[in-house]
Order: C-alpha cells, then sequence, then structure tokens
C-alpha cells in the first residue's frame, strides 16, 4: 500500500541547504481509478483531514479527494489561522478542545513543522452584556477543564500594552476573556501536511477535477436523489466515477454539491474578508477580539497584522474586497490600538464561509444513504479541521455517528434542535 | 460595491438597506406542520446564480421589496414593489 514517507529532519535541511538539491514533491498526482470505496469532494483541510484519518486510523486507503482547483484553494488558504477552544455551548467546548489537542502534536504527527504559537487569545467586552457572556463562557470552560477566565483592563494591558484600555474612548474595554491555549497555526502547513501524509497512506488527490453531479438512485426526487435513495458514484468534467459514499466537505459551495444530492441545507454563503499591514517589529504578543467591533487581530512572526472581521452582509459566490471593509477595519483597530494610524496596509483578499443559523457545523449522515456531509464551517473551520476528520473518518467506517458530532446532524432544523453558539463565533474566530 | 435600486429611492449603496436573503415561499403557519414550518425558515437552495430576494431599504423610505440578483456576479435585473 503506502509509499514510504520521505523525513524531514534538521539533517535533511542542512543538507538541502548545502546542496540546492530539490526537495522530493509532497505528494503525487495519481491516475484517476473508475471507482474508489469512498469519495471525498474538496481538498481543503476537511476533506484532506477525513482522508487522511480514514486511511491511519481505520485502515480505509482506497480513497479520493476531489478539488475543482488547487488543494487549499478555499478557506482553507484564505483563513486568519485563529484556533481556540473557549466555545459557548459544552457540546462546541469538547469538540474544538479536542482539535486544539490534534493540533498540539501534529507537527511531530505528520513530521512537518505547522509553527503552532499558542501565544494566548483574548475576546475583549465593551459592554456589560459582552462581560457577562464572557462570563458565562468562562464558567462552561472552566467545568470542562479549559483554561479560561475573564480579566479586567488592567491585566489586558499588561498582556497587551498596545490596546487603549482608558475608560474615556468611544468603546472602553471593561474586560475580556482570556484563554492561554488559543493561539495560531501556519494554514498552509496543516493543509500540505495532511495531503503528504494521506499520499503516503495511499490516498488519491485529484486536483482540477469538479464535481458536477452525484448519482443517486431510489430516493423521491428528480433523477432518485432525495431522501429515501442512495449514492452510486458522482460526475467530474474528467469523467465518472462510481462509488458508495460522497462526503460533502465544500465549505463555501457546499449547498451546491449537497443539491446534487436533493439534500437542501441550512446554509447561506457569504465573503469573509482579511487584511495584512506592511510589517513591523513585533509588539502584539496575542490575538485580540473584539466581537462588538467586528474585527480581530493578530501579528505573524514575520510582523504583519493579520486582520479580520465579520461576514460581509449581503450572500454571495463572488469573492472581490470591497472599500466598505477597509473602511470600517481601519476604523476599528485604530479604536482599539491609536498607536498604529500610520501602518499601511498590504493586502486585502476574501474567502466563502458557509453560514448556519446556529453557527454550528453540519456533519455526518443524511437522509440519502451514503451521502454525508462536513459543513456549515462558516468563520471557524480552520481550528476545526483536524476533529471535524478525525470524528467523520470514524462515522464513516464504524457506520455509526461518532459521540463529539451528534449534536452537528442535519436533522436538528427540521427537529428544532438549533446548538446556539453565537455567543462565541459570530465575530470570534 | 453592490447598487441596489430601491424603487422608491433609487440606486443605493446596498449598505443603506439589509438584505433579507432568498425569497421563500411562507406556508400557511395554521396548517403547516412543524418540520414543514422549520424547513420554511432555515432551509435555502443558495444557489450560484439568479436568485429573488427581499431587501429592507432601513436608512431610506424603510419599506421591503424584492429584486432579482445573480449570486455569482451580483449583477441586478429589474426591481418591483411587494
Ligand atoms: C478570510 C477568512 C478568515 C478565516 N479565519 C478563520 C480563523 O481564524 N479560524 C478558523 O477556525 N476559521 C477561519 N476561517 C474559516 C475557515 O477558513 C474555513 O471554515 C475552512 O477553511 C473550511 O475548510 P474546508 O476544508 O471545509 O473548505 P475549503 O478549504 O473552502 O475547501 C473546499 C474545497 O472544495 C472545492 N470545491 C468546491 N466545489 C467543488 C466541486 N464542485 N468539485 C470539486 N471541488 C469543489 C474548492 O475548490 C475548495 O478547495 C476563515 C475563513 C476566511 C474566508
Ligand atoms: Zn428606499
Amino acid at each position: 500500500m503506502a509509499r514510504h514517507a520521505y523525513k524531514y529532519s534538521a539533517g535533511k535541511l542542512l543538507k538541502h541547504g548545502l546542496t540546492h538539491g530539490d526537495w522530493p514533491r509532497m505528494w503525487r498526482r495519481p491516475e484517476r481509478r473508475d471507482s474508489y470505496d469512498v469519495v471525498i469532494i474538496g481538498g481543503g483541510l476537511h476533506g484532506l483531514a477525513t482522508a487522511y484519518y480514514l486511511a491511519k486510523d481505520h485502515g480505509i486507503t482506497n480513497v479520493a479527494v476531489l478539488d475543482k482547483g488547487y488543494l487549499g484553494g478555499g478557506g482553507s488558504g484564505r483563513n486568519t489561522a485563529i484556533v481556540r477552544s473557549n466555545y459557548l455551548t459544552p457540546d462546541g467546548v469538547a469538540f474544538y478542545d479536542r482539535s486544539l489537542d490534534l493540533y498540539n502534536t501534529m507537527s511531530a504527527d505528520l513530521n512537518l513543522n505547522i509553527m503552532f504559537s499558542r501565544r494566548g487569545h483574548l475576546t475583549l467586552a465593551h459592554t456589560d452584556s459582552a462581560l457577562r457572556t464572557m462570563n458565562w463562557r468562562a464558567e462552561v470552560n472552566k467545568l470542562q477543564g479549559i483554561d479560561s477566565s475573564v480579566i479586567g483592563p488592567d491585566e489586558v494591558k499588561r498582556l497587551a500594552p498596545s490596546l487603549d484600555v482608558s475608560p474615556d474612548t468611544r468603546y472602553p474595554i471593561l474586560g475580556a476573556l482570556h484563554h492561554p491555549p488559543g493561539g495560531v497555526v501556519r494554514h498552509d502547513a496543516v493543509v500540505w501536511g495532511y495531503a503528504r501524509a494521506a499520499d503516503h497512506l495511499g490516498v488519491h488527490m485529484l486536483q482540477e477535477t469538479e464535481v458536477i453531479d452525484i448519482v443517486c438512485e431510489g430516493g423521491n426526487g428528480r433523477d432518485g436523489k432525495g431522501p429515501g435513495g442512495k449514492v452510486t458514484g458522482v460526475r467530474t468534467n474528467r469523467g465518472d466515477i462510481s462509488t458508495p459514499v460522497v462526503v460533502n466537505c465544500t465549505a463555501g459551495w457546499a449547498s451546491l454539491i449537497s443539491n446534487m444530492a436533493g439534500v437542501p441545507l441550512a446554509i447561506t454563503t457569504h465573503p469573509l474578508q482579511a487584511a495584512v499591514t506592511e510589517p513591523c517589529k513585533v509588539f502584539l504578543p496575542t490575538v485580540v477580539v473584539s466581537g462588538s467591533l467586528h474585527v480581530y487581530v493578530s501579528q505573524t512572526d514575520r510582523g504583519e497584522l493579520v486582520f479580520g472581521a465579520s461576514v460581509d452582509p449581503v450572500g454571495t459566490y463572488r469573492v472581490n474586497g470591497t472599500l466598505e471593509f477597509t473602511e470600517e477595519l481601519a476604523g476599528h483597530v485604530l479604536e482599539l490600538m491609536p498607536g498604529i494610524s500610520k501602518m499601511r496596509l498590504l493586502r486585502q483578499w476574501s474567502g466563502l464561509c458557509d453560514m448556519t443559523p446556529d453557527y454550528s457545523p453540519i456533519m455526518g449522515f443524511t437522509p440519502v444513504e451514503g451521502y454525508l456531509v462536513d459543513v456549515g464551517w462558516g468563520t471557524y473551520g480552520f481550528k476545526a479541521g483536524p476533529v471535524a476528520g478525525e470524528t467523520l473518518a470514524e462515522t464513516i467506517a464504524t457506520g455509526r455517528t461518532a459521540d463529539l458530532i451528534a449534536p452537528f446532524t442535519i436533522d436538528r432544523f427540521t427537529e428544532g434542535d438549533l446548538v446556539g453558539e453565537k455567543g462565541a463565533a459570530a465575530v470570534g474566530h | 460595491m453592490i447598487v441596489v435600486p430601491c424603487p422608491y429611492c433609487g440606486p443605493r449603496n446596498s449598505v443603506d438597506l439589509r438584505n433579507c436573503g432568498e425569497v421563500v415561499p411562507r406556508p400557511d403557519p395554521s396548517t403547516a406542520s412543524l418540520s414543514e414550518w422549520r424547513t420554511y425558515l432555515y432551509l435555502r437552495e443558495n444557489p450560484a446564480g439568479w436568485i429573488t430576494e427581499t431587501w429592507y431599504c432601513r436608512s431610506g423610505c424603510r419599506r421591503y421589496f424584492t429584486i432579482e440578483r445573480n449570486t455569482a456576479t451580483n449583477e441586478i435585473r429589474d426591481s418591483e414593489a411587494s
């Protein structure tokens, strides 16, 4: 089965540095087979992680990951890479905390440095009601053993001296939820690490392969699609593939794929924009988020400030930057950190987010046999990638919904059993 | 910038209005089953193409109206009062 892994090490780095030799390719470009045991649509972090855990934990290696573009070209390559587990609901906390555990050992597990920097995460409160939510979250977190507490403005100032904590600003900082285990990760490295490891275990990554239809039979809708039916394969721009299991890991495009199986989703697609400044001396030691001001910021090792906001208010598949975003962003960031008014924005970009009404994912089985979803990742799917892949692989391999994702099943919408993570995820990242 | 043609106020920057999303047929609350009602509340087609959607002119005439917009390009055609 698996071709042997080329191991990265300090010795290899030295050798390549001295000889300027080429590094071997991280993954192959395999010949497409006519059939696979599992076809995963979407070669982002979620699709790749699912493939990796299917192969590693369950020995299921006849798996293809299909992407219409290149691996990591969706949200996985566009996010601001913030990870944390201080959510509001016990379900959310347990789920995201497992992901942090997986991130913690990932560099060793995947033999690739993912540059996980546990620099801490501050969520600022500017109003009494925000402070109340922070206290609520801190208590839920502590109960589950998560390092999370509410701190006052003095402590905020100590942790992030560039923040203006004076009481006479327009949005005074009354306190913050402090989560020391949170931080940032090198997002591309995670995508590449999973792709490389999955490739070594025998998974096929098929890039520039766009799924144009899902073939079903026996369902009560058009062409045998819809509830009561089952999946038999997919149609792509490069030909048909037969498979009994199709997994939808397409985030912003999730509805388009799901409609192909006759399974409508509680999702609308919105762009999320981000921006980065020119580099300067490192001065911001933690991640800072302000829900009320719709902004968050962290500083890269190179010294650039990375900013993000909440999603654009109009649902669309068109990703382009807007002036409204930069204007609002600049205004709000300067409320928090007046000292950076002379810094220049270098770049601005945007990615698609699959928003659900309860700011929680939709995972697992659907009314169509063999069609599973791992969608609804909104603005928080990067931190969830590892645990989503692990639990989804378990669900596929055992035929039973993994415990950690039981609250996130698709029928919660028609059952009226929503999760309610808005208080911790709307701008939170 | 998306320019939305309000039938009363004329063309406006979309930030002056609120987008209320795809028009979904509303079942009769007195006869709809719970699951029909929740389907109406939550499930969306969310296509990449032409949709009919509702806007609320919140900082202008404060009226609701529907337009057709292509969600792949944000092109807008025709606007009618509702
Ligand atoms: C600007 C921005 C900032 C963000 N910041 C954070 C953050 O700080 N922390 C966090 O946790 N999350 C963050 N997110 C969210 C996170 O990036 C996403 O939730 C996550 O990357 C989703 O990963 P995915 O693998 O499910 O999907 P994606 O990475 O979007 O991958 C989906 C793939 O599906 C492919 N695809 C689509 N249609 C088809 C088709 N028909 N056939 C074949 N392939 C198809 C696409 O090409 C794409 O590569 C952010 C998102 C954005 C846009
Ligand atoms: Zn108007």
